[in-house]
């Protein structure tokens, strides 16, 4: 019996190990992509990936998660090039030095969803801010994100210029993920800040209208940048700069253009590679 | 038909069809978890065996740190090991982070405590009595280790399934692996991106496959365990 195990043992060991434990490979071909979790979910990394370990030769490992982290994974050189979408959160680390060569790839807009009828009194309001102090003095339930990610960095921020300090029994912090927060926002008939991409992919599970969009602090904008070779020992900067190039080459964006148009029935992005924030 | 229903059929449509990600997410899991709790006997049985017959200054800490060790939070070890392998981490030189090697690595912290708790109360179930006389007899210390190994075969092999099932279904592959698809998805984080996409039905039915793939370990051993107990 003990025998019989061990040998099992030995061919689990033997079979297996040289596939799972096998060091990686030539270390310079392996690119770090941290990113926001929209560009994952949304499925555009799954199709922009291929084309360009395909073009290039690199194997590209997405880690997906809030732009927050995205960022301090990359200062900390744990990371080689990242996609996020947070502007002034993206600007302090490009000041601080740890991030480089901040460019646009892409935009789409946020939103702000809530019941269809909207105790607080928003639909159709053109600016933003005014729809969040409505919601903030009629106490309305309104779910936040809660997790420094790029849609909770811009909700903070909107808070901030309204002059209202978010808390209170109305006001729930998720902790989680644009797709678990819309279902909470759902189920408790409340108000919700998301981007439209997420929402179009949940069409099946949310029914809660759009009552606010189209404003000008509502865009979503998406930028590429490398991380500085000097937050870490092991950062592969050529690679890096490699996939930020990718991101804003033509063939690219051509691809981004066109994203999402035969699922949803328009696409969930806008290339914008060359333009400057200014610009939007 | 309710959402579980669906979810439930389509595990079954998803395997019978031979979707070849689902496949590989599948047998990935496998060869994870299951390396990860071979490693773990490899170092469980003999750190079990020594602690349960040994006598040293100590060993009643030892032992109440393996049996703490039994639970420990698969999120924290995620963490803990996942700031080891990271580039800057003291392990960081081997580029092992968002690798299956890093989920070998979480998985056995996870597992080898299991197994050397469940080893220790086996062998420390056989009298003691037993292996006075063994030694009384002329045994030689490695053979009534064997003698003693062997005895308590059955409980120990309740530590294979208690290892494997703790790792196959733990949390820490999502910080450890990164959940990239091709390389490091595997089924639980399979199960958190779908419920997370929305796909409710998608991340029911990668449910149903790890219970199925749980099952099957655990009958499997079970039926060697029970029968040859017969």
């Amino acid at each position: 019996m003990i025998t019989r195990l061990a040998a099992v043992l030995w061919l689990v060991l033997a079979g297996l190990l040289p596939s799972t434990m096998g060091p990686a490979a030539a270390q310079s071909s392996i690119v770090i992509v941290s990113t926001t979790t929209s560009t994952q979910d949304s499925g555009l990394l799954d199709v922009l990936v291929p084309m360009f370990e395909k073009q290039t030769g690199l194997t590209v490992k997405t880690i997906s998660v809030g732009t927050g982290q995205a960022l301090a994974l990359a200062a900390r050189g744990e990371a080689d090039v990242t996609l996020a979408h947070a502007p002034s959160l993206e600007k302090k680390y490009v000041d601080e030095g740890k991030m480089t060569n901040r460019r646009l790839v892409m935009y789409n807009d946020f939103i702000v969803i809530g019941p269809a009828d909207d105790p607080a009194r928003i639909k159709g309001l053109p600016r933003a801010l005014d729809a969040l102090k409505r919601i903030a003095e009629s106490q309305s339930r309104f779910v936040s994100r809660g997790d420094k990610s790029g849609t909770h960095t811009l909700e903070l921020a909107l808070w901030k210029q309204a002059g209202i300090e978010p808390k209170g029994a109305w006001y729930i912090e998720s902790g989680q993920g644009m797709g678990q927060t819309l279902g909470i926002a759902n189920d408790r008939r409340a108000y919700a800040l998301t981007d439209r991409a997420t929402l179009l992919a949940f069409q099946k599970r949310v029914d809660l209208p759009i009552l606010v969009e189209k404003d000008r602090p509502l865009l979503n904008i998406y930028s590429v940048m490398e991380v500085n070779p000097a937050n870490g020992p092991r950062v592969n900067a050529r690679g890096g700069k490699a996939f930020a190039d990718f991101m804003l080459a033509p063939e690219t964006q051509a691809v981004i253009k066109s994203f999402g148009v035969d699922k949803y029935g328009q696409p969930l992005f806008v290339p914008v590679a060359g333009k400057k924030d200014e610009d939007l | 038909m309710g959402l579980f229903g669906q979810g439930v059929l389509e595990a079954f449509r998803l395997l019978l069809a031979g979707d070849p990600e689902v496949w590989q997410i599948t047998w990935l899991s496998l060869q994870v978890s299951a390396g990860a709790t071979a490693l773990s006997l490899l170092v469980g049985i003999p750190l079990g065996a020594l602690l349960a017959l040994a006598r040293f200054p100590g060993r009643a800490l030892a032992v109440s740190l393996v049996n703490t060790g039994m639970g420990l939070p698969p999120v924290v070890v995620g963490l803990f090991v996942t700031i080891l392998l990271w580039r800057n981490g003291a392990l960081g030189f081997l580029e092992l982070l968002y690798t299956p090697s890093a989920m070998v690595a979480g998985q056995f912290v996870i597992a080898a405590p299991i197994v050397t708790g469940l080893t220790l109360a086996a062998v420390q179930q056989v009298p003691e009595a037993f292996r006075l006389q063994m030694l009384g007899l002329g045994a030689s210390r490695a053979q009534m280790l064997w003698v003693l190994l062997k005895e308590a075969r059955l409980p120990m092999l309740a530590a294979v399934m208690a290892g494997f099932g703790g790792v196959i279904s733990e949390g820490a592959s999502m910080v450890l692996g990164g959940n990239i698809r091709g390389s490091t998805r595997v089924l639980t984080t399979a199960t958190v991106l779908e419920t997370g996409k929305g796909n409710f039905d998608l991340a029911i039915a990668m449910s149903v496959i790890l219970l199925l793939i749980t099952f099957l370990v655990n009958w499997a051993l079970s039926f060697i365990q029970q029968h040859r107990r017969a």
